[in-house]
């Protein structure tokens, strides 16, 4: 019997994403009183796949088979489910990200397991088993009850801290049984965007909207996000208008984050945006507004012109800094 | 080539959601129903296709589980131009049980692209897509904020963690979509408001799948404190705060 977590890589290296599942995993292994095992797919070097004993995983499962060289769901579904049923897996936890969300609902169907999407702490019972997560886009909490023996669960990134618990750890390969049956997707070109810090990944995120006043003012946001090691983000209607990349746009039908701080600037709070940001840890809010909604879900508050209060906000952080 | 786009009936997203019985279930008096916001733009997508002859794509039905009472939803999606309606009469408790009734449908059609939104904006899930990929045991892309269809022959953009793939697929095929799929939802012009009314919505019974989870009740949010203002002049109080009492920097 065993809890098993997908330890995904990244060009066969763990994230800290990776060790919050393995942080997660350990704890709900234990609360089962049952061991916790990884499963990883690709080339991963040994010493990788250790990292994850320092963490609590005492059995990673490697897998590297020439069929899933691309992300096929399909095929890396048979493979993770052929695992589990070897370990005897009576929970699985996968990243609540991309290809955990690509995985997790095949896997359910394949393991005849109730799933838990997007949860971002440990089930409140194991017998019965109740797990909580947020629904309506974090209007509200909803208790679900599970009726399988194996369960699902996929992890907000973010939520779970980071729990090292060193335990003796042993790497066994597998070969998965994979069917040539049909056609998998084909990747035809890949394209990575260099060097910005991954939004998703990252602890602070400096965002902006229309109180920038145009795609012109955006460097003194970007300065900050630089002195802070922050990632950058922003409303939809500065990602409609073409002033910064889809990809930064944050809220219910953009990307959903957590980060440990959450800087919003120019930002009037409209709840499709909140719904992509409530669960941050802390968010300041910038903004002309004193009744602005985005000042109910702050912590805390500057009520001024952005463009006027960037500046300032970014000398003193210099002087800060320099001490 | 025929698409089927799968849609879920959800309460509009500005609304603030309102719990009755002591969080047992979700008050729905006075909530407007409307398409869930994925599966309209995955729609609007399918319907740009089928109005390109280049595409060879033929048809676009919507399927929905649901109640006749979601019927006014399933009637927006025809009056968007989808040709077709089916509903299974199902009150789903879960996805599980959403992609199930959603099995029937496609099994009984000739479908050669399912899409479906990746998450519906009430229980987050993104679930169906994948579960009705898994259960049909056909190829699935999640992730896809691009979808081009040529003369039959299917590519997707999948986005994946700081940056995305260009992929070509098999038909049949799921293709779980999200943010990028389509530009801005098609909107009903009177005719297609006209015509939806009379076009049947084909509704099949409930296949007895029962559902592996069940909400057992519901609870608001956590309160957050009250925010604490700094003056513009002062903005170092802020940092001050940042570092020593929330301890983010």
């Amino acid at each position: 019997m065993a809890v098993l977590i997908y330890a995904e890589n990244w060009e066969g290296k763990f994230k800290k994403l990776t060790f919050e599942l393995a942080s997660y995993g350990a704890q709900l292994a234990s609360m089962i009183q049952t061991q916790l095992v990884a499963v990883s797919i690709g080339e991963v070097a040994d010493e990788e796949l250790l990292k994850l004993g320092n963490y609590g995983v005492s059995k990673v499962i490697s897998l590297n088979h020439p069929q899933i060289q691309s992300f096929d769901s399909r095929q890396i579904t048979r493979a993770i489910a052929q695992v589990a049923e070897q370990v005897e897996a009576v929970a699985l936890v996968l990243a609540a990200n991309n290809s955990g969300r690509a995985l997790a609902p095949r896997l359910a169907v394949r393991l005849k397991a109730g799933i838990a999407s997007g949860v971002n702490q440990l089930p409140t019972s194991i017998s019965p088993f109740v797990v909580s997560k947020k629904v309506f886009s974090g209007g509200a909490f909803a208790s679900l009850t599970f009726d399988t023996r194996v369960k699902i669960l996929t992890l907000l990134q973010n939520s779970m801290e980071l729990n090292e618990q060193i335990v003796s750890c042993t790497i066994e390969r597998f070969e998965p049984t994979l069917d040539g049956g049909l056609t998998s997707p084909k990747v035809l070109e890949s394209h990575k965007h260099a060097g910005k810090i991954l939004l998703s990944d990252a602890e602070i995120v400096v965002s902006g909207g229309r109180g920038m006043k145009s795609a012109d003012n955006w460097a003194p946001l970007l300065e900050l996000a630089e002195l802070l090691n922050a990632a950058t983000a922003c409303s939809r209607p500065i990602s409609d208008e073409g002033w910064r990349p889809h990809d930064e746009h944050t809220g219910q039908t953009g990307k959903i984050i957590a980060p440990n701080l959450y800087i919003a600037i120019g930002i009037s709070g409209a709840t499709q945006h909140i719904a992509g940001v409530s669960s941050s840890k802390c968010i300041v809010a910038i903004n002309n507004d004193k009744s602005a909604p985005i000042f109910e879900s702050a912590q805390y508050g500057i009520v001024g012109d952005a463009t006027k209060v960037l500046p300032k906000l970014i000398d003193a952080l210099k002087v800060i800094k320099n001490k | 080539m025929n698409i089927l786009v799968c849609i879920s009936n959800v309460p509009d997203t500005t609304v603030r959601i309102k719990l009755a019985d002591n969080g047992a279930t979700i008050d729905n008096t006075g909530i407007q129903w409307i398409i869930n916001p994925w599966d309209e733009l995955a729609l609007t997508r399918a319907l740009e296709l089928r109005d390109d002859p280049s595409s060879g794509v033929k048809q676009v039905s919507v399927a929905h589980v649901g109640l006749v009472g979601s019927e006014p939803t399933i009637r927006k999606a025809l009056a968007i131009g989808a040709d077709n309606a089916y509903r299974v009469n199902c009150n789903p408790a879960d996805a599980f049980q959403t992609a199930a009734c959603l099995t029937s449908i496609v099994k009984n059609g000739s479908f050669d692209l399912v899409l479906c939104g990746i998450e519906s904006s009430d229980y987050n899930g993104s679930n169906v897509g994948g579960m009705l990929a898994e259960m049909l045991d056909w190829v699935s892309v999640s992730g896809v904020s691009f979808l081009k269809v040529e003369s039959g022959s299917i590519t997707v953009i999948r986005e994946i963690d700081g940056g995305r793939e260009t992929l070509q697929v098999q038909s049949p095929c799921v293709c779980v979509v999200q943010k990028g799929i389509a530009k801005e939802p098609r909107i009903a012009a009177m005719r297609g408001i006209m015509q939806a009314r009379t076009k049947t919505i084909a509704v099949s019974e409930w296949n007895g799948t029962e559902s592996l989870t069940t909400v057992a009740s519901y609870q608001p949010p956590k309160a957050r404190p009250s925010c604490k203002f700094f003056d513009a002049d002062s903005p170092e109080k802020l940092i001050e705060a940042l570092q020593n009492e929330a301890k983010v920097i």
